[in-house]
Formats: C-alpha cells, structure tokens, sequence
C-alpha cells in the first residue's frame, strides 16, 4: 500500500461514488411506507418469480454448455481456435437488442430453427423458453470467459500427473481439473446468474412482455416506470437487494 | 517389464536406440537439452516419435500407425515437483492412482494406508498438500508412484528440489523400492546413478554416446561428460614408451603393457593430481573452486585438488602457469 502514489485515492473515490451515489439516490426515492404493498402485488410477485427461476435455468444451462466449451477453448488446440474464441465471447460487447433480433430470426417462428420446430408443435419465441435462451445467450460469455482463464492459469501439470497415474480423460476433468478450478466455476456461475437476472434487451425483443410468462423484473421495472414511477422504483430497489445478496453469497463460497 | 526404445524425433534432432531389461534401473545423464525430457516424453507418451517403436514388455505403446494413451500404459512419472493433487488429502492422494485403476474404494483405502505406512506417511495421511513439507509432499508422492504400481516408473530428477539430508534420506527409500522395479532416472547427480542404477545411457545432441553397466562406466569414462559426471580426468593419447601420449606431446606415465601407438583413454582423480617440482605437464590455470578442504584447480583439460597451502604457496590463480604430475600407479588406461 505505501508504495501506491497518494493521487490515485482521488479518482478512486470519484469512482466508487459514481457508483454508489445513484443507488443511494434511487433508495432514498423508496416510500418505505408502501413498499410492502407494492412488492407483494401480484405483478411484482410473478415477475419475481419469473426472473429467478428463469435466471436460474439460464445459470445451469451456461454450466452445462459452458464448462465443456471453456474446456475445449483452453485446451484443445486446433485451426480457427482463436476466431472460435472471439466468436463465443461476442454476446459481451453486442447491443443484447442485436442478440434479441438475432434470437428471433433463429427460433421465432419464421426463424431458421424455428420453422422446422414450428411444424413439431414447438414454438418459442414469446414464451419462457425464450426468456431463458435470451438470458443465456448473453449470460454465457460471463461464465466462459472467467471459467477459461482459470483453466489456463491452472496448467496441465495435474492433468499429466493424473493421467500418468493411470486416470483416463473423464475421470481427469471430473476429479482434477474441474475441482481445481471451482471458485472460477461457482465465481463464473453467479456472474451469469447475476447478468440473466438484469436482462432486458434481448428478452424483450425476443420472448416479448407477457405478464407471468416472460415478464420479467427488469421489463416489469421498465414497465412501471410509465404507469407507476414509485412501483417501479421499490422493485429496482428489490432487483439492487437480490442483486446484493447473490454477490455476497458468491463472494463467501468463493473465498472459502 | 522391458522397455524397448527405437525412435527418432527430428523436430529435437534426437535419435534413440535404447533397452532397459525387466527390474533394471537405467539412469539417463547428459547435458542439458541433450534430449533427456524427450527420452521420458516419448516413454510416458507426452510426445510421439516421428519414426520409429516404443515397447513396453512386448506391447507396442507407440509405433508407425499405433499409440496407446499415456493412461493405459502404466507408465508413471515422479518428477522434482510432486504435483500432489492440491483439493485432495495426502491418503486421497494415494488412493488416487488405485480408484482409477477401478480398485474399489475401501481396498484403495487399506493399500494406499499401507503404502502411507511403508514411508512414515501415516500421521500425515489427513493433510492437504499445502500443510506438507517439500520432502513430505516428495514421499507422499513416491507413495502415489507406487500405489500406481507401474510397469515402468519414470523419475525425472526426483531429488532435485529437497536439500541434502533429505534427499539422502529419500535415496536410501527409493533404493528399497527400486531393486525389483523397471526404472529409468534422470539426474545430474553421481549418487543417484551408483546408489539406485543397474545401469547408465549418456546423452549427447539427441544421440546415445555411451551406455553400459554403471560402475564400469563410471570408472572407464568414454566421454568428456561421462568424466567430468563421475568426477574424473579423463585423457586420450596413444601408448608410447610407458606413457600416453597426448596430442599436444604432453607425456603421461601410466602402467602398461599396450602396443606401442594403441590410442587409449587415460583416466585418473583429481585428488592423485601433485604439484611437480620440475618438468611434468605444462598447463595454465582457468579456475579455482573450493572442494571440500582441498581446492579443485581446473586447466585446459584437467583438474587437480590442491590444498589451499599449496595454492597460496605457489600464488595460483586463474592465468597461472602451472606443472603437474600424476602417480603412474593412479591412471587407468583403456581403449579409446
């Protein structure tokens, strides 16, 4: 710390207050008094419902896909590896509105996929499968990228132990490489969870606004911003407190 | 359990011809990147050979259109880094090699407890990695080594990290366990080849200069590195009059008999080297390195050990002009 030049507190405080101020500002807005009745109406409550059990799905879809795609893209070596990687990751920085569009042209029903589902008997767009596709294509990068980095830090030192101790590749990953990196999964984990929970674009584009199906809490907050400024400001208040305690927990699992 | 190894890896520019037979210990030495680690990644199958066949006990575990996978060739490394699995216990470990190998889970329990037992392991069977010294986390995974049970065990200077009194400790332990065990050891350490090695290979540029018998190697050196590894003078000359004779006509007595103009080899300790009043052979001093209580005088191309009476009596020192003379009764000559 001593060797840290005193300036750099300055443009930090600036920082942090940047961040804080704006939610001490939006809670200070909260009318305590109806807050209870605002949480519990029944529009909140099932966009609540809706956005943690989609979150959630989203969270496990990400490690179900995500960890073998992290996997392959630290370890594999292969032509077109490093366009692979970009690729992957470029939810990241697209506009989610552009992910939305690009969702709907794949599953919606005139889609490229969607079409054939279509004739199946399954459509997707504008249901809770969307909301979770959308939520999941924006939330997979997060997991990847932090889960890949890990992988790549941790070496394939253990791996070639493992295997010279007679292990074969299964029992390699599911007993030395992906315990090793754990906190980079369950840290990866949260992020995802934490990054489908505040989505609005794509979900909105893509599965629409339907109360109880694909309403969501952010598309909800967005809502009752029009009708409703104090509803909307005590779920925002709610979203910050959700969003609180997910970090929180995450941070402690993950240090411990 | 012999190994068999016939290969060429041309991005290394290494070519091997090389045999260890059942329950011998082969140790592999040279200098670095003479293609030591290539000789142990072909074997565990960290890399395949261009050309050529690796067999192990008459199975073909890499060849022209074959290749077994590093885990189903019970190969097994112990390198200087014990790379103990750091989320598991020591016993967990141990356990480790056995559960994969389909053991189940309470007999992996009892042989990696008696594996632990066998290397005064037991107290720390509970212990994370973290929580063990670099010589405990060395055992526990000679342990694990063995738990493996390998056809070959592979040590890649396993004593290299550990300071001496442990190392020694630990020599004496794998000396036990490799007397009926197919092995090969890489080292740079004399002790290790004499103490744990049935037999010696020298690598040099990718190729096999020397192999044979440890001790007759050691004492009978055919190379620069071969010498200066057993910690030797090694010369070569032809036999003239009592003496070998060097390139530059330096002569040097030795026994004999020899037919006159036999090129030999001529080889002797650094400690038989004297200080010679007159005559002898003409060297300059390159450098001075404590040895011991004597001080070890290098020159062109040979090493004496002096005392250090000696050394500031005759004001020695790097550039020093210098005659020595060696006991005719201490040189060992043999063919070249």
């Amino acid at each position: 710390m001593s060797t840290l030049p005193r300036w750099v507190l300055l443009p930090a405080l600036l920082g942090a207050l940047f961040v804080l101020l704006p939610l001490t500002a939006m809670a200070s807005r909260v009318r305590w008094a109806n807050v209870g009745a605002l949480l519990t109406s029944e529009a909140s409550l099932s966009a609540l419902r809706l956005s943690v059990q989609t979150s959630a799905t989203s969270a496990l879809a990400c490690v179900l896909v995500g960890v073998p795609m992290s996997v392959l893209l630290a370890r594999a070596e292969f032509r077109g590896l490093s366009l692979l990687r970009s690729l992957v990751l470029l939810p990241l920085v697209l506009p989610p509105v552009v992910g939305g569009i690009a969702l709907l042209y794949t599953f919606g029903r005139q889609g490229l996929l969607g079409r054939h589902l279509e004739v199946l008997g399954l459509e997707i767009a504008f249901s809770t499968t969307a909301v979770v596709l959308a939520q999941t294509f924006v939330a997979l990068p997060f997991l990847v990228i932090s889960l890949e980095g890990a992988l790549r830090t941790a070496g394939t030192r253990y791996e070639v132990t493992a295997a010279s101790l007679g292990a074969g590749p299964s029992r390699v990953l599911l007993g030395v490489t992906l315990p090793l990196v754990l906190p980079s999964l369950l840290s990866g984990t949260v992020l995802a969870f934490a990054r489908a929970l505040g989505e609005f674009g794509a979900t909105i584009t893509f599965a629409g606004s339907l109360q109880g199906t694909t309403r969501t809490l952010p598309l909800e907050i967005y809502l009752q911003r029009e009708s409703d400024p104090e509803a909307a400001v005590a779920l925002s208040f709610l979203l910050m407190i959700v969003a609180v305690v997910v970090i929180a927990v995450a941070r402690r699992r993950v240090s411990a | 359990m012999s190994l068999q190894l016939r290969a060429r890896v041309p991005e290394r520019g290494v070519e091997l011809d090389l045999a260890v037979a059942d329950g011998q210990t082969l140790a592999l030495i040279g200098p670095n990147g003479a293609g030591k680690s290539t000789v142990l990644s072909l074997v565990s199958g960290a890399l395949r050979p261009g050309t050529g066949r690796v067999e192990l006990d008459g199975q073909l575990l890499a060849g022209e259109h074959s290749w077994t996978p590093p885990h189903q060739r019970r190969v097994t490394t112990l390198s200087q880094d014990p790379v103990l699995f750091p989320h598991l216990t020591a016993r967990r470990n141990v356990m480790y090699p056995l559960r994969s190998q389909g053991v189940p889970r309470a007999r992996s329990r009892d042989e990696a407890e008696q594996w632990l037992a066998e290397l005064g392991l037991m107290e720390l069977a509970e212990r994370r990695p973290a929580q063990l010294s670099g010589g405990q986390a060395q055992r526990v995974a000679i342990a694990r080594a063995l738990a493996a049970d390998p056809r070959l065990l592979l040590l890649d200077e396993p004593m290299a990290a550990l300071d001496i009194d442990v190392a020694s400790a630990l020599r004496a332990q794998l000396r036990r366990f490799l007397t009926d065990r197919t092995a090969i050891i890489v080292t740079h350490d004399v002790l290790d080849a004499l103490t744990l090695a049935d037999c010696l290979a020298v690598l040099e540029d990718g190729r096999i200069i020397e192999q044979g018998p440890t001790q007759e190697l050691l004492s009978t050196p055919r190379s620069a590195f071969t010498a200066r590894f057993a910690g030797l003078n090694l010369l070569t000359g032809r036999w003239q009059d009592g003496a070998v004779v060097l390139a530059d006509g330096t002569r040097l007595p030795a026994t004999g008999p020899h037919p006159p103009g036999r090129r030999l080899h001529a080889a002797f300790r650094p400690s038989a080297v004297r200080l010679a009043p007159v005559g002898g052979i003409r060297r300059t001093v390159t450098g001075l390195l404590p040895h011991g209580d004597l001080v070890r005088v290098r020159t062109e191309d040979l090493a004496a050990d002096l005392s250090p009476q000696e050394i500031a009596e005759h004001r020695l020192e790097p550039g020093s002009p210098v005659l020595l003379a060696v006991p005719r009764g201490s040189v060992t000559t043999y063919e070249a």
